[in-house]
């Protein structure tokens, strides 16, 4: 799986947020918001930065993407549709009674899925226990965890942070969505999280600031992630709605799908070619 | 294995060391209580194989859960009263819901870990973690059962609680003792009633039947060690030899092992009598584990009077409900 320039990546994420809008408005419930604002992210890791192989989901050299922050699964489901773990047409059972595409991801029922998640602040913890685990081994499989900025207002988040840093996970990278909103408003005005870099510096990460939609820095963001000694934060900032402007930066997308209506204006502004 | 295994946080500790040398899988965490809950011998034969995870149960909990998903078989253990109490959504979830291979050990359980309060005796653990689905729930009765239970747990596929105590039981099985999960023990044959006990009442139960004998009931002791699958057919027979039941644990009453039988009991169209000994909705409070078991009813002299009662009345089912708090 590998598609390297930023045009085909923008091509990737296109067809994602189509995915997104379209599966979304079929179910009539779920989150919008966050899953458009890391498609770019999601492209970039899934079809240029990570081993993996759809036709064998469970091949034992693969890397780990572990998505914490579970609500914004549309993206994982959209983005592994994409890639082949299974047929684009599955997106419409989303959330539908015996669906394997759950309202939150649960492993073991989708190829691809490789952790449950919903209730914040979990996965990083397994991405620890994960990384830990190649590392004793010495494998080199690489653990990414996806998270939320909100997200880290769990403590658990911070007990997993310390750990990483005293057993130096280099292979792990955490993917922060800086998106600066959560369900009740803004994340500074919520609970802040500022100074986040220096934070997470203090529990001895490598902390990399990109650009959530800018291919480039994200290709080499990964890839500097790759070239160190510590566990790395990639914070990336991200526009929530990203792709819909009457989505884009509105916290009250978070948690809400399209109507129909929504979905054909949404899907009409997600036909143009992406700018790079 | 010449020397007799004490209690059943040291069953663990020798189980653990077994199981590990058996299988390289096995791995080792613990949220800075290595010693106090017998890891470190452990630790100390298989040191890339611990993981000292800190005062950190959630992520004691989610870190063992990431070693299933890399295909290790992790054993985490804390107190009961940190792990599942602290870190109870951890398990739900990246646990039980995803089915890992988890197997979760919570020591100094119940009243008999005595002096140190309330704050540290767990009453809860059997019923936070019975509620989970996949879940499998031990209570081992000595050390040497809890010995075989870590070795049960290291080989059954999923999610397992194995529930540890620092009070000293005495012995009570031998290593020619079957141990099956789900699969309960009668330590002792009777026809008048029977003794449904876990963990550390397994020894008072044996004792209660003992005397009672001299007073010419006949009560059976039916080691009930799995609290999750409960052995239903352990219970057919029991009523079949006798109406009258008693469990006996080291928990609330609330939720525990008598709370699963009256759940089974209740879909059976069978006579029965049931009472439930457990600790009646209250906390504990410091003093010496057994002292504090016969302060909260659970002592020998309590289980012989409820074996009289059970026996000579005929409405005791009024009387456990009653007992619960639900009359």
């Amino acid at each position: 799986m590998s598609t390297d320039t930023p045009a085909e990546l923008a091509q990737k994420a296109l067809s994602i947020r189509r995915s997104i809008i379209a599966m979304l408005a079929h179910a009539q419930s779920g989150h919008t918001a966050g899953a458009l604002g890391m498609a770019d992210v999601f492209a970039v890791l899934y079809f240029a930065v990570a081993n993996l192989d759809p036709r064998h989901p469970d091949k034992e050299d693969r890397d780990r993407i572990l998505l914490s922050n579970g609500h914004i699964c549309p993206v994982l489901y959209a983005t592994l549709a994409e890639a082949g773990f299974f047929e684009k047409k599955d997106l419409y059972t989303l959330r539908q009674l015996d669906s394997r595409l759950q309202g939150h991801p649960h492993v073991g029922s989708l190829p691809g899925v490789e952790n449950t998640s919903g209730p914040l602040g979990l996965g990083l913890s397994q991405a620890c226990g994960l990384a830990l685990a190649f590392q004793r081994d010495n494998k080199t499989n690489r653990v990414f965890c996806l998270m939320s900025d909100a997200e880290l207002q769990e403590g658990q988040v911070w007990e997993a942070l310390m750990f990483a840093g005293k057993y130096q996970l280099k292979q792990l990278t955490a993917v922060i969505d800086r998106n600066d909103i959560q369900i009740s408003g803004s994340t500074n005005e919520v609970m802040s999280l500022e100074p986040l870099k220096q934070k997470l510096e203090s529990f001895n990460w490598q902390v990399l600031e990109v650009e959530g939609h800018d291919f480039g820095q994200l290709i080499h963001a990964f890839h500097a992630a790759s070239q160190t000694e510590y566990p790395t934060a990639l914070i990336c900032h991200t526009v929530p709605g990203k792709g819909v402007d009457f989505m884009e930066n509105r916290f009250e997308w978070h948690g809400k799908a399209p109507t129909k209506e929504q979905a054909e204006q949404a899907l009409a502004q997600l036909e143009q070619e992406p700018d790079d | 294995m010449t020397e007799k295994i004490k209690t059943t946080r040291d069953g663990f500790g020798r189980g653990l060391v077994e199981a590990a040398q058996k299988n390289q899988l096995i791995v080792g965490l613990n949220a800075d209580l290595t010693d106090s809950t017998r890891m470190s011998a452990f630790a100390q034969q298989f040191p890339d194989r611990f993981v000292q995870v800190g005062v950190a149960e959630q992520n004691l909990a989610g870190v063992a859960a990431g070693f299933a998903l890399a295909g290790k078989i992790p054993f985490a253990a804390s107190y009961a009263c940190f792990q599942p109490a602290n870190c109870w959504g951890v398990i739900r979830t990246s646990i039980a819901y995803s089915n890992l291979n988890v197997k979760l050990v919570g020591g100094h359980a119940g009243l008999a870990t005595g002096e140190d309060g309330a704050t540290h005796q767990s009453l809860e653990d059997i019923a936070l973690m019975r509620v989970l689905p996949n879940m499998t729930v031990i209570v081992p009765a000595d050390g040497e059962e809890a010995r075989k239970a870590t070795l049960a747990a290291a080989t059954h596929q999923g999610p397992v609680y194995l529930r540890t105590s620092k009070l000293e039981t005495g012995v009570l099985t031998t290593p020619e003792t079957p141990f099956d999960i789900g699969r309960a023990v009668l330590l002792r044959p009777g026809h008048t009633l029977t003794l449904v006990a876990c963990g550390v009442m397994v020894a008072r139960a044996l004792q209660a039947s003992a005397r009672l004998e001299e007073l010419g009931m006949s009560a059976a002791v039916l080691n009930m060690h799995t609290i999750k699958p409960l052995d239903i057919r352990a219970l057919a027979m029991a009523l079949e030899r006798s109406p009258y039941l008693i469990t006996l644990e080291d928990h609330q009453a609330a939720g525990g092992l008598g709370s699963a039988v009256a759940e089974y009991l209740s879909q059976q169209r069978k006579e029965f009598r049931l009472k439930i000994m457990a600790v009646k909705d209250t906390f504990g409070q410091s003093g010496q584990g057994n002292q504090l078991l016969d302060y909260y009813g659970l002592g020998v002299e309590q289980i012989i009077h409820t074996s009289q009662r059970v026996c000579a009345f005929n409405n005791c089912r009024s009387d456990s409900l009653n007992m619960l708090g639900l009359k």
